[in-house]
C-alpha cells in the first residue's frame, strides 16, 4: 500500500459524506479511477447505482426503502443502538461508549467476529445520522442515513449508504456476497426489516415453531416490536 | 400433527410434523376443518414452480377454528374463519391500496431476493406455495400458523356449511377478480379459456356483473356440462376450431372481452403447445401459453384481456404486436382476496353465489395424495377436491 493509495482512499471517503451528489462527482474525477473514463454531465441517479464506480479500496454500497411512517420516528429508531441489532442479523451486539461513540460486535464469514467502532459525525435529528469508524476500529468504514418525506403521503425515505474496505479486498468481498454477508445484503435486509418492523410491528418469518430449528438463527427475528 | 408435504415431483406425502406455534405477536393457530387442493398445487405436483423443498406442507385453501391468538390478533379463540390464501400486513402502501397480493412486509427478507431478481421485486407470502413466496407452511394440515390474522382471516357467521365459504380462501374471488378485470359492460361477450374452477367461477361472476353471453372453452365434457348449467354456452377445442367459432358466435366482432383461467399448462394438440411443453421438459423457464395466446387473437378490438391464471416464467411468441395494434387492455394478478370477503360472503348468505356444485370429492387428509394423482389425471370426474383434516 503506497502512501499515494492511501490518500486517495481517504479523499473519496471524504467525499462520500458530501452526499450521493458529490459521489456522482467523484465518480468521473479520473484523479480517483484507475482507468480514465469519458466524462459526462453527471445524470440525477445516486452514484452508487453508476455504470462504472471508482472508489480506491473501498466498496460503496447503498439503498432506498419507504416506510410508512414519520420521518421523527424512523431516525428515533435508528438513533438508539439498542434498536438495531434487531434489524441487523449480522450485529451481535452495540455497545454504546458515550451517545456518539458506539462499539460494534458483527459477525463475520467463516464464524469470525469484527470489532466496529464508530463515532457519529454528523447527527440532524429528523434527518441524517453519518458516522465513521475510529482509528481503534478492526474496519474501516464509513457510512450515513437519511431520512426525508416521501411523496404522496408514503411516509418516510430512508436512504442508507455504506463504504467500507473489504476484507481481503476484492476476492473478499465477492467471498461475502456469495455467502449473503456482504454489506449490501445485510444492509438491504436490514432495511426490510426496519420497514417491516415499523409498519407491522414485527418481522415477518415462515418459521411455525418460537424456538429456532437451526442453532445459528437469530433470536431476533422472533422479538417483538 | 399430519400435514400433506411435498417430496418431489408426483410425490407428495402425509407425515407428522410438530404441531404449529403462535411465533409474532399478530398470528393465530388454527385447528382445520376444511382445506382445498387447487389447481395452483398441480404446478407444485408437476413441479413447475422453483423453491419448493422437500418436507414443504402444500396447500393454501384451508379454514377452520381459531385454537390460539398471539397479543396482537384480533381473532378469539373459537372462531370459525375462513384464510385468504395470500398474507398481506395491512400497513404497506400496497395493503393500504387494496392490493392485497402486493404486500411488502409478507414474505420474510432472506426469500425476497430470487423474485426481484427474477420480476423486479419481491412477491407477497402466500401458504403452502414456493420459498420464492416465503415457504410458508400451508393448510393442508391438522393446524396452521396464520401470520396477520388481525388482516387475513374472515369470521364465518353459525348457520353456513364448511363447503359454502370454503373457497372464499382463493379461487371464488380469484374467479371474481377474473371477472371485474375484464370490465365487464351490459351487452358483453365474454370468451373463458378452462372451466376448471377458477373459470367457471369466473363464468358465474360475469354473468351476475351483465354479462349478456359467455361462452367457455374446454376439452373435458364433464367440466363444460358445469359450465353449461351456470349458463355458458360452450367449445370443445377438440371438436372446434376455437377462433373461429369465436368470430362467428360473436357476429364477426370477436369477444368484448377474454378470460385465461388456464395459465402455464396450458394443452392443445398445436406447433405452439409441442414447443412450449418441449422447453418445459428441457427445464427451461417457459410458460406453456396457448391459452392465452388464443385469447388474445379472439379479443375484439380495443377489448380487455384478463389472465386469472398462474405464470412464473417467460412466455415466448407472445403476440404482442396484436394486443397493440388491437388497442387490448390486459389486466392480471394474485387475488386480491382480502378486497372481496365481505362482499362475496354476503352475496354467499343471500344465496346469490353458490359455491358447493363445484365439489365432486370429499376425502380425508390421509387420502390426499390420492386426491393429488386423481385431481391431475382425471381431470373430467376430480373437479375439486376437499380435504377434511379431523
Amino acid at each position: 500500500m503506497t502512501h499515494h493509495q492511501d490518500e486517495r482512499s481517504r479523499q473519496s471517503i471524504a467525499w462520500l459524506a458530501l452526499g450521493a451528489v458529490a459521489v456522482t462527482g467523484l465518480v468521473g474525477a479520473s484523479v480517483l479511477t484507475r482507468q480514465p473514463m469519458a466524462r459526462h454531465d453527471a445524470d440525477s441517479a445516486p452514484g452508487r447505482t453508476a455504470r462504472q464506480m471508482r472508489y480506491g479500496r473501498f466498496a460503496v454500497v447503498g439503498r432506498t426503502v419507504t416506510i410508512h411512517r414519520p420521518r421523527d420516528e424512523v431516525y428515533r429508531f435508528w438513533r438508539d443502538p439498542s434498536n438495531l441489532p434487531t434489524i441487523m442479523d449480522h450485529v451481535a451486539a452495540i455497545t454504546e461508549q458515550n451517545n456518539d461513540l458506539w462499539t460494534w460486535q458483527l459477525d463475520a464469514p467463516a464464524g469470525m467476529t469484527v470489532h466496529l467502532e464508530t463515532e457519529i459525525v454528523s447527527d440532524r435529528p429528523g434527518s441524517e445520522i453519518a458516522w465513521k469508524s475510529t482509528e481503534a476500529s478492526q474496519v474501516r468504514t464509513q457510512g450515513k442515513v437519511m431520512f426525508s418525506d416521501a411523496p404522496g403521503d408514503r411516509g418516510t425515505e430512508v436512504e442508507a449508504i455504506i463504504a467500507y474496505t473489504p476484507v481481503l479486498g476484492e476476492l473478499g468481498r465477492l467471498i461475502a456476497k456469495l455467502a449473503g454477508k456482504d454489506p449490501e445484503t445485510q444492509g438491504r435486509r436490514a432495511l426490510k426489516r426496519l420497514k417491516m418492523l415499523l409498519e407491522t410491528g414485527e418481522i415477518a418469518t415462515s418459521r411455525n415453531q418460537r424456538e429456532p430449528e437451526a442453532p445459528t438463527a437469530k433470536a431476533a427475528e422472533s422479538q417483538q416490536a | 400433527m399430519r400435514a400433506l408435504t411435498w417430496h418431489g415431483t408426483k410425490d407428495v406425502r402425509v407425515d407428522t410434523v410438530p404441531d404449529p406455534q403462535i411465533v409474532n405477536p399478530r398470528d393465530a393457530i388454527i385447528e382445520i376443518t376444511s382445506t382445498a387442493i387447487c389447481g395452483s398445487d398441480l404446478h407444485l405436483y408437476n413441479g413447475l414452480i422453483p423453491g419448493v423443498l422437500p418436507g414443504d406442507i402444500l396447500g393454501h385453501e384451508f379454514m377452520g377454528r381459531v385454537v390460539d391468538v398471539g397479543p396482537g390478533s384480533t381473532l378469539s379463540v373459537g372462531d370459525r374463519v375462513v384464510v385468504p390464501f395470500t398474507i398481506s400486513c395491512g400497513a404497506c402502501f400496497f395493503c393500504r391500496h387494496d392490493l392485497f397480493s402486493a404486500c411488502d412486509n409478507s414474505n420474510p427478507v432472506d426469500t425476497q431476493e430470487v423474485t426481484e431478481a427474477q420480476f423486479g421485486h419481491a412477491m407477497a407470502g402466500l401458504f403452502g406455495y414456493s420459498h420464492l413466496t416465503g415457504g410458508y407452511p400451508g393448510g393442508q394440515a391438522q393446524y396452521a400458523r396464520v401470520p396477520f390474522s388481525d388482516v387475513g382471516p374472515i369470521v364465518i357467521p353459525e348457520g353456513l356449511s364448511d363447503d359454502q365459504v370454503l373457497f372464499l380462501s382463493d379461487i371464488l374471488p380469484t374467479g371474481w377478480m377474473a371477472a371485474e378485470n375484464a370490465k365487464i359492460e351490459p351487452g358483453d361477450t365474454v370468451a373463458v379459456w378452462g372451466c376448471g374452477p377458477v373459470g367457471l367461477f369466473a363464468i358465474q361472476s360475469a354473468l351476475l356483473m351483465g354479462a349478456e353471453t359467455v361462452i367457455a372453452i374446454d376439452h373435458h365434457s364433464r367440466r363444460l356440462d358445469l359450465a353449461r348449467s351456470l349458463g355458458a354456452k360452450v367449445i370443445d377445442f377438440r371438436q372446434t376450431r376455437v377462433l373461429e367459432a369465436l368470430t362467428e358466435m360473436t357476429g364477426g366482432i370477436g369477444p368484448d372481452a377474454v378470460i385465461d383461467a388456464v395459465g402455464m399448462e396450458s394443452h392443445g394438440f398445436v406447433t405452439d403447445t409441442i414447443l412450449d411443453k418441449a422447453k418445459q421438459a428441457l427445464g427451461l423457464p417457459y410458460d406453456a401459453a396457448h391459452a392465452l395466446r388464443e385469447a388474445i387473437m379472439a379479443c375484439r378490438k380495443g377489448g380487455r384481456i384478463s389472465v386469472p391464471g398462474v405464470y412464473g416464467g417467460l412466455t415466448q411468441m407472445f403476440p404482442m404486436g396484436a394486443i397493440m395494434q388491437k388497442g387490448l387492455e390486459l389486466r392480471t394478478g394474485q387475488t386480491h382476496v382480502q378486497r372481496y370477503l365481505q362482499p362475496l360472503l354476503r352475496r354467499i348468505e343471500e344465496g346469490e353465489i353458490d359455491t358447493t356444485f363445484l365439489i365432486s370429492h370429499h376425502l380425508s387428509l390421509e387420502d390426499a395424495p390420492k386426491g393429488y394423482h386423481n385431481f391431475l389425471n382425471h381431470q373430467d370426474e376430480w373437479i375439486k377436491v376437499v380435504l377434511k383434516p379431523h
